[in-house]
Protein backbone atom coordinates (compact mmCIF):
# COMPACT_ATOMS: atom_id res chain seq x y z
CA UNK A 1 0.00 0.00 0.00
CA UNK A 2 2.53 2.70 0.99
CA UNK A 3 5.04 1.49 -1.53
CA UNK A 4 2.48 1.10 -4.33
CA UNK A 5 0.24 4.03 -3.51
CA UNK A 6 1.60 6.71 -1.63
CA UNK A 7 5.04 7.49 -2.02
CA UNK A 8 4.75 6.95 -6.35
CA UNK A 9 1.89 9.58 -5.63
CA UNK A 10 4.00 12.17 -3.59
CA UNK A 11 6.91 12.01 -6.06
CA UNK A 12 4.29 12.64 -8.85
CA UNK A 13 2.63 15.62 -6.51
CA UNK A 14 6.52 17.23 -5.62
CA UNK A 15 7.24 16.74 -9.77
CA UNK A 16 4.27 17.88 -10.79
CA UNK A 17 4.67 21.14 -8.55
CA UNK A 18 8.24 21.28 -9.22
CA UNK A 19 8.19 21.61 -13.00
CA UNK A 20 5.32 23.87 -13.04
CA UNK A 21 7.43 26.49 -10.76
CA UNK A 22 10.06 25.38 -13.29
CA UNK A 23 8.20 26.86 -15.79
CA UNK A 24 7.62 29.84 -14.32
CA UNK A 25 11.05 30.71 -13.59
CA UNK A 26 11.83 29.87 -17.38
CA UNK A 27 9.93 32.31 -18.66
CA UNK A 28 11.46 35.00 -16.32
CA UNK A 29 14.82 33.78 -17.47
CA UNK A 30 13.67 33.68 -21.12
CA UNK A 31 12.90 37.92 -21.05
CA UNK A 32 16.33 38.40 -19.02
CA UNK A 33 18.35 36.48 -21.12
CA UNK A 34 17.27 38.15 -24.15
CA UNK A 35 16.50 41.66 -23.06
CA UNK A 36 20.46 40.67 -21.90
CA UNK A 37 21.66 40.22 -25.60
CA UNK A 38 19.30 42.98 -26.72
CA UNK A 39 21.04 45.89 -24.00
CA UNK A 40 18.38 46.07 -22.41
CA UNK A 41 17.43 45.43 -18.55
CA UNK A 42 14.40 42.77 -19.16
CA UNK A 43 11.61 43.16 -16.06
CA UNK A 44 13.37 45.24 -13.36
CA UNK A 45 9.75 46.68 -11.36
CA UNK A 46 8.43 43.55 -9.55
CA UNK A 47 10.47 42.26 -6.79
CA UNK A 48 14.58 42.84 -7.04
CA UNK A 49 15.85 42.84 -10.32
CA UNK A 50 12.47 41.81 -11.66
CA UNK A 51 12.46 38.41 -9.87
CA UNK A 52 9.04 38.19 -8.89
CA UNK A 53 7.71 38.79 -12.54
CA UNK A 54 7.49 35.04 -12.56
CA UNK A 55 4.94 35.12 -9.89
CA UNK A 56 2.80 37.94 -11.06
CA UNK A 57 2.89 37.04 -14.46
CA UNK A 58 1.00 33.82 -13.80
CA UNK A 59 -1.26 35.66 -11.08
CA UNK A 60 -2.11 38.43 -14.02
CA UNK A 61 -3.28 35.30 -16.56
CA UNK A 62 -5.02 33.08 -14.24
CA UNK A 63 -7.66 36.79 -13.38
CA UNK A 64 -7.90 37.70 -17.09
CA UNK A 65 -11.06 37.39 -18.65
CA UNK A 66 -11.78 33.92 -20.04
CA UNK A 67 -13.01 34.72 -23.91
CA UNK A 68 -14.70 31.76 -25.82
CA UNK A 69 -14.94 33.05 -29.50
CA UNK A 70 -18.86 33.27 -29.89
CA UNK A 71 -18.71 30.38 -33.67
CA UNK A 72 -16.01 28.05 -31.59
CA UNK A 73 -16.57 24.43 -30.89
CA UNK A 74 -17.05 24.92 -27.61
CA UNK A 75 -16.08 21.13 -26.78
CA UNK A 76 -12.99 20.85 -28.44
CA UNK A 77 -11.82 24.62 -27.93
CA UNK A 78 -12.00 23.55 -23.73
CA UNK A 79 -10.25 20.40 -24.56
CA UNK A 80 -7.30 21.55 -26.97
CA UNK A 81 -4.89 23.35 -24.05
CA UNK A 82 -5.45 20.23 -21.87
CA UNK A 83 -4.56 17.68 -24.20
CA UNK A 84 -1.45 19.88 -25.19
CA UNK A 85 -0.14 20.11 -21.71
CA UNK A 86 -1.06 16.71 -19.89
CA UNK A 87 1.28 15.08 -22.83
CA UNK A 88 3.66 17.19 -21.51
CA UNK A 89 3.36 16.54 -18.07
CA UNK A 90 2.98 12.33 -18.27
CA UNK A 91 6.19 12.19 -19.79
CA UNK A 92 8.22 13.05 -16.71
CA UNK A 93 7.29 9.98 -14.71
CA UNK A 94 9.67 7.85 -16.77
CA UNK A 95 12.46 10.67 -16.54
CA UNK A 96 15.29 9.43 -14.05
CA UNK A 97 16.66 12.63 -11.83
CA UNK A 98 19.36 10.77 -10.30
CA UNK A 99 20.69 6.45 -10.16
CA UNK A 100 18.36 5.96 -6.65
CA UNK A 101 14.82 5.00 -6.85
CA UNK A 102 14.25 8.41 -5.11
CA UNK A 103 14.83 10.29 -8.15
CA UNK A 104 11.98 8.92 -10.77
CA UNK A 105 8.74 8.00 -10.38
CA UNK A 106 9.29 4.38 -12.42
CA UNK A 107 11.09 2.96 -14.89
CA UNK A 108 9.51 0.93 -17.68
CA UNK A 109 11.76 -1.20 -19.62
CA UNK A 110 10.33 0.71 -22.72
CA UNK A 111 11.03 4.29 -21.45
CA UNK A 112 12.08 5.96 -24.41
CA UNK A 113 9.83 4.81 -26.77
CA UNK A 114 7.04 5.82 -24.15
CA UNK A 115 8.28 9.21 -23.99
CA UNK A 116 8.28 9.43 -27.87
CA UNK A 117 4.99 7.89 -28.56
CA UNK A 118 3.36 10.36 -25.24
CA UNK A 119 5.20 13.52 -26.67
CA UNK A 120 3.56 12.72 -30.24
CA UNK A 121 -0.19 13.04 -28.58
CA UNK A 122 0.51 16.58 -27.19
CA UNK A 123 0.27 17.43 -31.37
CA UNK A 124 -3.50 16.85 -30.84
CA UNK A 125 -3.47 20.18 -28.76
CA UNK A 126 -2.19 22.53 -31.47
CA UNK A 127 -4.07 21.38 -34.90
CA UNK A 128 -7.65 21.02 -32.26
CA UNK A 129 -6.64 24.78 -31.06
CA UNK A 130 -6.85 26.26 -34.67
CA UNK A 131 -9.62 24.22 -35.97
CA UNK A 132 -11.71 24.56 -32.80
CA UNK A 133 -11.08 28.54 -32.93
CA UNK A 134 -12.95 28.67 -36.41
CA UNK A 135 -11.07 31.47 -37.18
CA UNK A 136 -8.28 31.37 -40.36
CA UNK A 137 -5.15 32.70 -39.07
CA UNK A 138 -5.21 29.80 -35.73
CA UNK A 139 -5.90 27.13 -38.34
CA UNK A 140 -3.19 28.12 -40.97
CA UNK A 141 -0.99 27.91 -37.93
CA UNK A 142 -1.96 24.85 -36.67
CA UNK A 143 -1.21 23.05 -40.23
CA UNK A 144 2.01 24.42 -40.12
CA UNK A 145 2.62 23.27 -36.98
CA UNK A 146 1.12 19.81 -37.39
CA UNK A 147 3.39 19.27 -40.75
CA UNK A 148 6.67 20.55 -38.83
CA UNK A 149 5.81 18.43 -36.01
CA UNK A 150 5.30 15.31 -37.92
CA UNK A 151 8.47 15.83 -39.81
CA UNK A 152 10.61 16.55 -37.35
CA UNK A 153 9.77 13.52 -35.02
CA UNK A 154 10.05 10.97 -37.88
CA UNK A 155 13.68 12.54 -38.06
CA UNK A 156 14.00 12.40 -34.52
CA UNK A 157 12.54 9.06 -33.98
CA UNK A 158 15.30 8.02 -36.78
CA UNK A 159 18.16 9.36 -34.83
CA UNK A 160 17.06 7.86 -31.27
CA UNK A 161 17.39 4.24 -33.38
CA UNK A 162 21.31 4.77 -32.84
CA UNK A 163 21.20 5.76 -29.72
CA UNK A 164 19.13 2.54 -28.94
CA UNK A 165 21.56 0.54 -31.11
CA UNK A 166 24.89 2.05 -29.10
CA UNK A 167 22.71 1.86 -25.41
CA UNK A 168 21.12 -1.51 -25.95
CA UNK A 169 18.36 -0.94 -23.89
CA UNK A 170 15.10 1.45 -24.04
CA UNK A 171 15.08 1.96 -20.49
CA UNK A 172 15.97 5.66 -19.40
CA UNK A 173 17.41 4.93 -16.02
CA UNK A 174 19.21 1.53 -18.42
CA UNK A 175 20.80 4.03 -20.83
CA UNK A 176 22.16 5.97 -18.25
CA UNK A 177 23.86 2.86 -16.66
CA UNK A 178 25.01 1.35 -19.76
CA UNK A 179 27.30 4.93 -20.47
CA UNK A 180 28.77 4.31 -16.82
CA UNK A 181 30.04 0.97 -18.05
CA UNK A 182 31.04 2.00 -21.01
CA UNK A 183 32.53 4.99 -19.15
CA UNK A 184 32.15 7.33 -22.04
CA UNK A 185 28.92 9.97 -22.46
CA UNK A 186 26.84 9.17 -25.42
CA UNK A 187 27.49 12.32 -27.06
CA UNK A 188 31.56 11.46 -27.69
CA UNK A 189 29.99 8.16 -29.35
CA UNK A 190 27.66 9.77 -31.00
CA UNK A 191 28.04 13.25 -31.92
CA UNK A 192 25.84 13.44 -34.89
CA UNK A 193 22.73 12.04 -33.32
CA UNK A 194 22.86 14.28 -30.57
CA UNK A 195 22.99 17.54 -33.15
CA UNK A 196 19.97 15.71 -35.25
CA UNK A 197 18.12 15.35 -31.77
CA UNK A 198 18.78 18.80 -30.14
CA UNK A 199 17.67 20.58 -33.86
CA UNK A 200 14.65 18.24 -34.29
CA UNK A 201 14.14 19.34 -30.23
CA UNK A 202 13.94 22.76 -31.16
CA UNK A 203 11.32 22.21 -34.06
CA UNK A 204 9.30 19.75 -32.17
CA UNK A 205 8.76 22.54 -29.07
CA UNK A 206 8.20 25.15 -32.02
CA UNK A 207 11.52 27.54 -30.61
CA UNK A 208 13.43 29.87 -32.87
CA UNK A 209 14.61 29.85 -35.39
CA UNK A 210 11.23 26.66 -36.32
CA UNK A 211 8.99 29.17 -34.49
CA UNK A 212 6.63 29.38 -37.47
CA UNK A 213 3.38 28.05 -35.92
CA UNK A 214 3.82 31.52 -33.75
CA UNK A 215 5.01 33.56 -36.39
CA UNK A 216 3.71 36.82 -35.47
CA UNK A 217 4.21 38.44 -38.54
CA UNK A 218 1.98 36.58 -40.75
CA UNK A 219 -0.16 34.78 -38.32
CA UNK A 220 -0.74 37.17 -35.91
CA UNK A 221 0.10 34.91 -32.63
CA UNK A 222 -0.16 31.57 -33.96
CA UNK A 223 -2.73 28.86 -33.15
CA UNK A 224 -3.43 30.30 -29.95
CA UNK A 225 -4.52 33.65 -31.26
CA UNK A 226 -8.25 33.05 -29.83
CA UNK A 227 -7.10 32.31 -26.60
CA UNK A 228 -6.46 34.06 -23.42
CA UNK A 229 -6.26 34.02 -19.49
CA UNK A 230 -5.83 30.84 -18.18
CA UNK A 231 -6.51 28.47 -21.00
CA UNK A 232 -3.70 30.36 -23.20
CA UNK A 233 -1.51 29.89 -20.52
CA UNK A 234 -2.08 26.50 -20.56
CA UNK A 235 0.00 26.55 -23.90
CA UNK A 236 2.72 28.16 -22.56
CA UNK A 237 2.96 25.90 -19.89
CA UNK A 238 3.04 23.31 -21.97
CA UNK A 239 5.67 24.77 -24.22
CA UNK A 240 8.41 25.09 -21.63
CA UNK A 241 7.29 21.82 -20.33
CA UNK A 242 8.34 20.52 -23.48
CA UNK A 243 11.45 22.33 -23.55
CA UNK A 244 12.54 20.82 -19.99
CA UNK A 245 11.16 17.72 -21.60
CA UNK A 246 13.59 17.67 -24.50
CA UNK A 247 16.81 18.96 -22.45
CA UNK A 248 16.14 15.80 -19.80
CA UNK A 249 15.75 13.75 -23.05
CA UNK A 250 19.27 15.16 -24.30
CA UNK A 251 21.01 15.10 -20.85
CA UNK A 252 19.75 11.44 -20.30
CA UNK A 253 20.51 9.95 -23.99
CA UNK A 254 24.05 11.83 -24.04
CA UNK A 255 25.91 14.04 -21.38
CA UNK A 256 25.38 10.86 -18.68
CA UNK A 257 21.83 12.33 -16.81
CA UNK A 258 23.19 12.07 -13.37
CA UNK A 259 26.80 10.94 -14.12
CA UNK A 260 29.65 13.09 -13.31
CA UNK A 261 32.04 13.60 -15.91
CA UNK A 262 34.41 10.79 -16.58
CA UNK A 263 32.30 8.59 -14.62
CA UNK A 264 35.59 5.69 -14.86
CA UNK A 265 38.39 8.28 -14.04
CA UNK A 266 39.72 7.07 -9.94
CA UNK A 267 41.27 10.62 -10.07
CA UNK A 268 38.30 12.65 -10.63
CA UNK A 269 36.42 10.22 -7.85
CA UNK A 270 36.20 13.96 -6.03
CA UNK A 271 33.54 14.54 -8.32
CA UNK A 272 30.78 12.22 -6.53
CA UNK A 273 30.76 14.60 -3.64
CA UNK A 274 28.18 16.71 -5.86
CA UNK A 275 25.24 14.68 -5.39
CA UNK A 276 23.86 13.22 -9.09
CA UNK A 277 20.69 15.00 -8.94
CA UNK A 278 22.90 18.66 -9.35
CA UNK A 279 25.14 17.09 -11.90
CA UNK A 280 21.61 16.44 -13.89
CA UNK A 281 20.09 19.69 -13.40
CA UNK A 282 23.18 21.33 -13.90
CA UNK A 283 23.72 19.82 -17.75
CA UNK A 284 19.85 20.44 -18.29
CA UNK A 285 20.29 24.32 -17.55
CA UNK A 286 23.14 24.34 -19.80
CA UNK A 287 20.80 23.33 -22.53
CA UNK A 288 17.69 25.70 -21.41
CA UNK A 289 19.74 29.00 -21.62
CA UNK A 290 21.08 26.98 -25.12
CA UNK A 291 17.78 26.80 -26.60
CA UNK A 292 17.36 30.18 -25.45
CA UNK A 293 20.65 32.40 -26.28
CA UNK A 294 19.32 30.35 -29.89
CA UNK A 295 16.22 32.50 -29.70
CA UNK A 296 18.25 35.56 -29.32
CA UNK A 297 20.25 34.87 -31.59
CA UNK A 298 19.07 33.02 -34.70
CA UNK A 299 16.17 34.55 -37.47
CA UNK A 300 13.46 32.18 -38.04
CA UNK A 301 13.36 29.84 -40.77
CA UNK A 302 11.26 30.21 -43.96
CA UNK A 303 8.59 27.56 -44.49
CA UNK A 304 9.93 25.60 -47.67
CA UNK A 305 13.20 26.15 -45.76
CA UNK A 306 11.79 24.43 -42.62
CA UNK A 307 10.59 21.38 -45.06
CA UNK A 308 13.85 20.91 -47.03
CA UNK A 309 16.06 20.87 -43.75
CA UNK A 310 13.49 18.29 -42.34
CA UNK A 311 13.02 15.61 -45.13
CA UNK A 312 16.51 16.22 -47.38
CA UNK A 313 18.92 17.06 -44.91
CA UNK A 314 18.10 15.49 -41.22
CA UNK A 315 16.01 12.20 -42.43
CA UNK A 316 18.73 11.25 -44.59
CA UNK A 317 21.58 11.97 -41.98
CA UNK A 318 19.73 9.92 -39.16
CA UNK A 319 19.42 7.25 -41.69
CA UNK A 320 23.46 7.29 -42.58
CA UNK A 321 23.56 7.52 -39.12
CA UNK A 322 22.03 4.43 -38.15
CA UNK A 323 23.83 2.29 -40.77
CA UNK A 324 27.26 3.35 -39.51
CA UNK A 325 26.40 2.49 -35.97
CA UNK A 326 24.74 -0.86 -37.17
CA UNK A 327 28.29 -1.87 -38.98
CA UNK A 328 30.59 -0.45 -35.83
CA UNK A 329 28.38 -2.53 -33.53
CA UNK A 330 28.90 -5.74 -35.95
CA UNK A 331 32.08 -5.30 -35.94
CA UNK A 332 33.45 -4.27 -32.30
CA UNK B 1 -10.74 -11.20 -11.85
CA UNK B 2 -9.47 -8.14 -12.32
CA UNK B 3 -7.90 -8.45 -15.83
CA UNK B 4 -11.35 -10.27 -17.06
CA UNK B 5 -13.03 -7.10 -15.66
CA UNK B 6 -10.49 -4.68 -17.47
CA UNK B 7 -11.11 -6.52 -20.40
CA UNK B 8 -15.09 -6.07 -21.20
CA UNK B 9 -14.75 -2.54 -19.51
CA UNK B 10 -12.23 -2.07 -22.96
CA UNK B 11 -14.32 -3.99 -24.87
CA UNK B 12 -17.40 -2.26 -24.19
CA UNK B 13 -15.62 1.33 -24.43
CA UNK B 14 -13.64 0.07 -27.94
CA UNK B 15 -17.01 -1.23 -29.68
CA UNK B 16 -18.99 1.71 -28.81
CA UNK B 17 -16.07 4.43 -29.67
CA UNK B 18 -16.12 2.54 -33.33
CA UNK B 19 -20.00 3.12 -33.51
CA UNK B 20 -19.20 6.67 -32.68
CA UNK B 21 -16.73 7.09 -35.24
CA UNK B 22 -19.30 5.65 -38.17
CA UNK B 23 -22.18 7.81 -36.57
CA UNK B 24 -21.13 10.96 -35.78
CA UNK B 25 -21.62 13.76 -38.38
CA UNK B 26 -19.08 16.11 -37.68
CA UNK B 27 -15.92 14.42 -39.64
CA UNK B 28 -13.42 15.63 -37.31
CA UNK B 29 -15.21 14.42 -34.04
CA UNK B 30 -15.51 11.39 -35.44
CA UNK B 31 -11.47 10.98 -36.44
CA UNK B 32 -11.22 12.28 -32.78
CA UNK B 33 -13.43 9.42 -31.61
CA UNK B 34 -10.71 6.59 -33.44
CA UNK B 35 -7.81 8.57 -31.58
CA UNK B 36 -9.59 7.58 -28.40
CA UNK B 37 -10.49 3.95 -29.85
CA UNK B 38 -6.98 3.25 -30.82
CA UNK B 39 -5.97 4.46 -27.10
CA UNK B 40 -8.11 1.99 -25.42
CA UNK B 41 -6.71 -0.65 -27.73
CA UNK B 42 -3.35 0.78 -26.59
CA UNK B 43 -4.69 -0.20 -22.67
CA UNK B 44 -5.60 -3.49 -23.93
CA UNK B 45 -2.48 -4.26 -25.11
CA UNK B 46 -0.84 -3.01 -21.70
CA UNK B 47 -3.26 -4.78 -19.69
CA UNK B 48 -1.86 -8.60 -22.15
CA UNK B 49 1.20 -7.52 -20.46
CA UNK B 50 2.56 -6.48 -24.47
CA UNK B 51 4.08 -3.18 -23.54
CA UNK B 52 6.14 -2.26 -26.42
CA UNK B 53 2.81 -2.99 -28.77
CA UNK B 54 1.18 -0.59 -26.71
CA UNK B 55 3.67 2.20 -27.11
CA UNK B 56 4.21 1.56 -30.60
CA UNK B 57 -0.15 1.53 -31.31
CA UNK B 58 0.13 5.22 -29.83
CA UNK B 59 3.32 6.19 -31.59
CA UNK B 60 2.19 4.59 -34.79
CA UNK B 61 -1.55 5.13 -34.90
CA UNK B 62 -2.58 8.01 -32.98
CA UNK B 63 0.48 10.21 -33.11
CA UNK B 64 0.77 9.18 -36.44
CA UNK B 65 -1.72 7.97 -38.82
CA UNK B 66 -4.67 9.93 -37.12
CA UNK B 67 -2.84 12.82 -37.44
CA UNK B 68 -2.49 12.82 -41.18
CA UNK B 69 -6.28 11.96 -41.11
CA UNK B 70 -7.01 15.16 -38.91
CA UNK B 71 -4.61 17.42 -41.17
CA UNK B 72 -6.76 16.17 -44.46
CA UNK B 73 -9.69 16.30 -42.54
CA UNK B 74 -9.38 19.97 -41.78
CA UNK B 75 -7.43 20.94 -45.68
CA UNK B 76 -10.88 19.59 -47.39
CA UNK B 77 -14.01 21.46 -46.31
CA UNK B 78 -16.44 18.78 -45.21
CA UNK B 79 -18.75 20.82 -43.71
CA UNK B 80 -21.29 20.95 -46.22
CA UNK B 81 -24.44 18.78 -46.22
CA UNK B 82 -23.98 15.39 -47.93
CA UNK B 83 -25.63 16.00 -50.89
CA UNK B 84 -29.02 14.00 -52.75
CA UNK B 85 -27.51 11.24 -54.48
CA UNK B 86 -24.96 10.40 -51.30
CA UNK B 87 -27.58 8.51 -49.59
CA UNK B 88 -25.43 7.44 -46.86
CA UNK B 89 -27.12 4.09 -46.93
CA UNK B 90 -26.45 3.38 -50.35
CA UNK B 91 -23.65 0.74 -49.82
CA UNK B 92 -25.25 -0.89 -46.76
CA UNK B 93 -25.72 -4.26 -48.29
CA UNK B 94 -22.10 -4.56 -49.58
CA UNK B 95 -21.20 -3.55 -45.71
CA UNK B 96 -23.37 -6.52 -44.31
CA UNK B 97 -22.42 -8.62 -46.52
CA UNK B 98 -18.24 -8.06 -45.38
CA UNK B 99 -19.02 -8.05 -41.77
CA UNK B 100 -20.93 -11.15 -41.75
CA UNK B 101 -17.90 -12.50 -43.64
CA UNK B 102 -15.51 -11.39 -40.84
CA UNK B 103 -18.06 -12.60 -38.61
CA UNK B 104 -18.33 -16.30 -40.19
CA UNK B 105 -14.16 -16.65 -39.89
CA UNK B 106 -14.18 -15.27 -36.49
CA UNK B 107 -16.69 -17.95 -35.50
CA UNK B 108 -15.06 -20.33 -37.85
CA UNK B 109 -11.69 -19.66 -35.85
CA UNK B 110 -13.25 -19.96 -32.63
CA UNK B 111 -14.78 -23.97 -33.80
CA UNK B 112 -11.39 -24.21 -35.11
CA UNK B 113 -9.41 -23.59 -31.89
CA UNK B 114 -12.20 -24.98 -29.18
CA UNK B 115 -10.94 -28.04 -27.44
CA UNK B 116 -7.44 -27.46 -28.92
CA UNK B 117 -4.54 -26.90 -26.22
CA UNK B 118 -3.95 -23.02 -26.63
CA UNK B 119 -0.52 -22.60 -26.75
CA UNK B 120 1.12 -21.08 -23.22
CA UNK B 121 1.03 -17.53 -23.16
CA UNK B 122 4.67 -16.71 -22.15
CA UNK B 123 6.67 -19.07 -24.73
CA UNK B 124 10.03 -19.90 -23.10
CA UNK B 125 12.76 -17.30 -24.41
CA UNK B 126 13.94 -18.96 -27.44
CA UNK B 127 17.43 -17.92 -26.45
CA UNK B 128 19.16 -17.15 -22.71
CA UNK B 129 18.83 -14.14 -21.40
CA UNK B 130 16.31 -12.90 -23.55
CA UNK B 131 14.03 -10.53 -21.13
CA UNK B 132 10.82 -8.38 -21.98
CA UNK B 133 8.92 -8.50 -24.94
CA UNK B 134 10.98 -6.08 -27.32
CA UNK B 135 13.75 -8.66 -26.88
CA UNK B 136 11.56 -11.45 -27.96
CA UNK B 137 9.46 -9.71 -30.36
CA UNK B 138 12.72 -8.76 -32.74
CA UNK B 139 14.54 -11.99 -32.19
CA UNK B 140 10.70 -13.87 -33.58
CA UNK B 141 10.40 -10.98 -36.18
CA UNK B 142 14.02 -11.51 -37.46
CA UNK B 143 13.96 -15.65 -37.26
CA UNK B 144 10.46 -17.43 -37.43
CA UNK B 145 8.75 -14.45 -39.42
CA UNK B 146 11.80 -13.15 -41.02
CA UNK B 147 9.97 -13.75 -44.55
CA UNK B 148 6.29 -12.10 -43.60
CA UNK B 149 8.26 -9.21 -41.88
CA UNK B 150 10.85 -8.41 -45.20
CA UNK B 151 7.43 -8.79 -47.39
CA UNK B 152 5.35 -6.37 -45.83
CA UNK B 153 8.79 -3.79 -45.64
CA UNK B 154 9.00 -4.08 -49.39
CA UNK B 155 5.23 -3.71 -49.76
CA UNK B 156 5.84 -0.14 -47.34
CA UNK B 157 8.41 1.01 -49.69
CA UNK B 158 6.80 0.07 -52.56
CA UNK B 159 3.76 2.32 -51.33
CA UNK B 160 5.76 5.03 -51.04
CA UNK B 161 7.72 4.97 -54.12
CA UNK B 162 4.04 5.07 -55.68
CA UNK B 163 3.26 7.88 -53.72
CA UNK B 164 5.88 9.91 -54.88
CA UNK B 165 5.44 9.30 -58.80
CA UNK B 166 1.68 10.14 -58.24
CA UNK B 167 2.64 13.57 -56.41
CA UNK B 168 5.65 14.51 -59.32
CA UNK B 169 3.44 13.59 -62.39
CA UNK B 170 2.78 17.02 -63.22
CA UNK B 171 6.25 18.36 -63.48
Amino acid sequence: MLDTIVIPLLKILVLLNAVLVAVTFMTLLERKVIAWAQSRLGPMRVGPYGVLQAIADPIKLILKEDITPARADRMLFTLAPILSLVPALVVFSVVPFGGDELFYVTDINVGLLFIISVTSIGVYGIILAGWASNSKYPLLASLRASAQLISYEIAVTMTLVSVILTAGTLSMVGIVEAQQESGLWFGFVQPVAFVLVLIGGLAETNRAPFDLPEAEQELTGGFHTEYSGMRFALFFLAEYANMIVITAVVTILFWGGWLRPFPNVEALAFLDLVPGWIWFFGKMFVFLYLFIWIRATLPRYRYDQLMRLGWKVLIPIAIANIVVTGVFKVLL
Amino acid sequence: MAEAIAFYTLAVLILGLGVAVVTTPKTVHSVLFLVLNFLCVAILYVVLRAEFLAVIQVLVYAGGIVVLYLFVVMLVNLKRAPEAHEDPRRLARLGLGLSGAVLLELAGIVVYSYGRAAPSSAPAAPVEGIVGNTEELGWLLYTDYLIPFEVASVLLLVAMVGAIVLARRES
